[in-house]
């Protein structure tokens, strides 16, 4: 939180790039990670546009399909940070959440296909065709319109977590035992979705997706804006999450991550705030999976695995919990090596992710961004980083009280 | 829906403002609660007047922090009733709800929210809403920027206002958790050990700043240290296996038979002068605790 007095030596090593980190830092994180993402977006589009294949600046079109996947994941992150990081709520089935928004996007995709289907049925997909559904189940009504589908990448999730949190906070589960639940949860529903009856495609999930909103998913223009949209819904997530936690609302549920019983005592409701949070963060994951679905063209019950929940923990704990922007380094930096360590060595690749977690909680506990404070600080600039603490706004209420004792 | 004896509900803040027209503030009447057969409280009866000072004395096992449980909603009674002036019954509000109308508790191991600043943990304890809406759109008044300064003040820790809590001593931790009492504006403060592991110098200024709150709040201190507790009470209650023994001044309560003969083992207590009894009374928690 602090980011200056913190860590007192400084290698030579960072000593050009100080000054920089010194000023995004007077900038706030907000702005340099939205700046940093939007211009990122910007640049990739760019460099896929106007530079030919086989140019050195050229971003080919896997590329952007593979960013765009890695900002699925930050987002994720995101959810995973805010009930994890900020509020103490160790969740293993965020997996579920992201996997429910991408099954009401796989929906409606699906449903676009329309009699281009290997079956060419004009209303049934294909797996239904061939499991000998005689129509549409119910809980698919209304899948074809996009409206319904984005009302149902929030509602899905949204309904999980509001049933499963009213619960499980009420009776004022937490800790290990909270953990586990979430990972029975997500576990029971990946055993749900491989049943053919479900009426969700079974182990083959679905796939075979043809357009979205009318453009042909095979485009690279497509796959470009795909990759566009999901940048802005992370620079939107990002910007509700951190209006959350640096509201009255971040500070509560800090505190309840903290010492719940005291916010009981202080008169506030534990069991809401986490409620609230917890859903809220169950919708971000949706809209991270709903956005996964149509770049990567599948989705099956393999999204629900308990090992993707928790993976995505250790994204965050590698990031940095409690900090959103360590979240969402974590996603991205161990997504990109986990594509590389899969290309070069693939059975290796757990034990790489497994040692890397060890390396980082037994050296780094705040993760990468707690590398961040010692960057900043510096012995001889004490006064300079001193100012950037004004970024967090509490060097503004600082000078306040100071300003109302002199009056008192 | 939670009504009063009229049928009006009782959740609206205005409707749990104690009624102390007869200058008792808590009552708690025949109260028993017994865990597994064994009975913490023992058809306890306490009053606590408008604006006191009381302090609870009792070995441990006597019943004093299972009271302070009860007066907050954590624990519910076998029997009994607890009200807040002479309307307001506890046992049906929630711990929430008994914190908002207006009890306010320290617990014996300070618990402060260790990451935030001791501006923003006096912040969460005031007096408000305490809604989801509103937190996530707040924003401080003026008004309640003097209130905070006023408390950093109160309890000194203005100059130690934006470091975590987490890096107070244990000292200064207890007194922001007095802090954090006092910034809900209670009526009743419940003060559970409030020296247990401070030094002489520390355990004096509490003693100034507990004293200074009574009169505009009712005070319930539990307390083990005698010294400290003669230095601030006026009424002293011994609780014994659940029941109270004793209550009256500090010296009344030294030259109290049941209270010799409890402590003491004695039959006639009369030969031992007040020094033996408050030492006896010391030790006993030493031994116990």
């Amino acid at each position: 939180m602090n980011i200056s007095n913190n860590a007192k030596h400084s290698t030579s090593v960072t000593q050009p790039i100080r000054p920089l980190i010194q000023k995004l830092a007077q900038l706030g994180s907000l702005r340099v990670v939205i700046g940093f993402l939007l211009i990122s977006a910007f640049y990739v589009t760019f460099c896929n546009i106007a530079f030919a294949e086989g140019s050195f600046f050229h971003v080919s079109d896997y590329t952007v399909s593979l960013f765009g996947k890695y900002l699925c994941y930050a987002l994720l992150a995101l959810a995973v940070d805010l009930v994890w990081g900020y509020c103490g709520i160790l969740s293993l089935g965020h997996g579920a959440f992201f996997a429910l928004g991408g099954y009401a996007m796989g929906m409606y995709l699906m449903r676009q296909i329309g009699d281009r289907g290997v079956y060419g049925n004009p209303d049934l997909p294909d797996f239904m065709v061939f499991l000998n559904f005689t129509e549409l189940p119910w809980y698919w009504a209304g899948s074809d319109s996009v409206i319904w589908m984005i009302a149902m990448v929030f509602i899905g999730p949204g309904l999980l977590a509001y049933v499963f949190g009213s619960l499980a906070f009420r009776s004022r589960v937490s800790g290990v035992y909270l953990s586990i639940m979430t990972q029975a949860v997500t576990y029971a529903l990946m055993l749900a979705f491989f049943r053919n009856e479900m009426g969700f495609g079974g182990n083959n999930g679905l796939t075979d997706f043809k357009e979205i909103l009318g453009f042909s998913l095979q485009e690279p223009s497509t796959k470009l804006g795909l990759f566009v949209a999901t940048a802005i819904a992370l620079a939107i997530g990002y910007a509700i999450s951190d209006y959350i936690v640096k509201s009255k609302m971040g500070r509560v549920v800090t505190a309840i991550r903290d010492a719940e019983s005291r916010v009981r005592f202080v008169g506030f409701k534990p069991e809401h705030y986490k409620l609230w949070i917890y859903i809220v963060s169950a919708m971000l994951a949706g809209v991270a999976g709903a956005l996964y679905v149509p770049q990567v063209g599948i989705i099956n019950p393999g999204e629900f695995s308990p090992l993707n929940s928790i993976e995505m923990v250790v994204w965050v704990a590698i990031g940095g919990r409690g900090t959103l922007y360590g979240a969402l380094i974590g996603a991205v930096v161990v997504s990109y090596a986990k594509t590389r360590f899969t290309a070069i060595m693939p059975e290796a690749w757990l034990f790489a992710l497994g040692g890397l977690f060890v390396l980082v909680t037994l050296y780094l506990p705040k993760g990468i961004a707690g590398l961040l404070p010692h960057l900043l600080s510096n012995k001889d600039n004490e006064d300079d980083s001193s100012n950037s603490k004004g970024t967090d706004s509490k060097n503004n209420r600082s000078t306040d009280i100071q300003k109302t004792e002199v009056q008192s | 829906m939670i009504v009063d004896k009229n049928g009006s509900p009782l959740l609206a803040d205005e409707n749990i403002k104690p009624d102390t027209r007869h200058g008792v503030i808590l009552y708690v009447e025949d109260v028993s609660v017994s865990f597994d057969g064994f009975k913490a409280l023992n058809d306890l009866n306490l009053y606590i007047n408008d604006g006191e000072l009381r302090c609870l004395i009792g070995a441990n096992g006597a019943g004093k922090t299972t009271l302070m449980d009860v007066i907050t909603g954590k624990t519910r009674p076998d029997k009994g009733t607890v009200s807040f002036g002479q309307q307001v019954d506890l046992l049906q509000l929630s711990e929430a709800e008994i914190a908002r109308a207006g009890i306010g508790r320290k617990f014996q191991k300070p618990t402060v929210f260790e990451e935030l600043s001791v501006f923003e943990n006096i912040e969460l304890s005031l007096a408000g809403d305490k809604g989801i809406w509103t937190s996530l759109f707040h924003k401080l008044s003026g008004e309640q920027k003097d209130r905070i300064a006023e408390i950093l003040y109160t309890i000194g820790l203005t100059q130690e206002c934006y470091y975590p809590a987490g890096r107070l001593s244990h000292g200064q931790k207890q007194w922001l958790e007095i802090g954090m009492l006092l910034a809900a504006e209670p009526r009743v403060l419940l003060v559970d050990e409030p020296v247990a592991g401070m030094t002489g110098q520390e355990t004096e200024r509490t003693a100034e700043l507990l004293t200074s709150l009574a009169g505009k709040h009712s005070v319930v201190v539990v307390e083990h240290d005698m010294a400290f507790v003669r230095s601030i009470a006026k009424q002293v209650t011994v609780l014994h296996q659940g029941s109270v023994l004793a209550e009256g001044t500090m010296s009344e309560i030294q030259s109290n038979k049941d209270v010799i003969q409890v402590y003491l083992g004695e039959d006639d207590g009369e030969a031992n002068g007040s020094d033996d009894i408050e030492k006896a009374m010391s030790n006993t928690q030493e031994q116990t605790a």
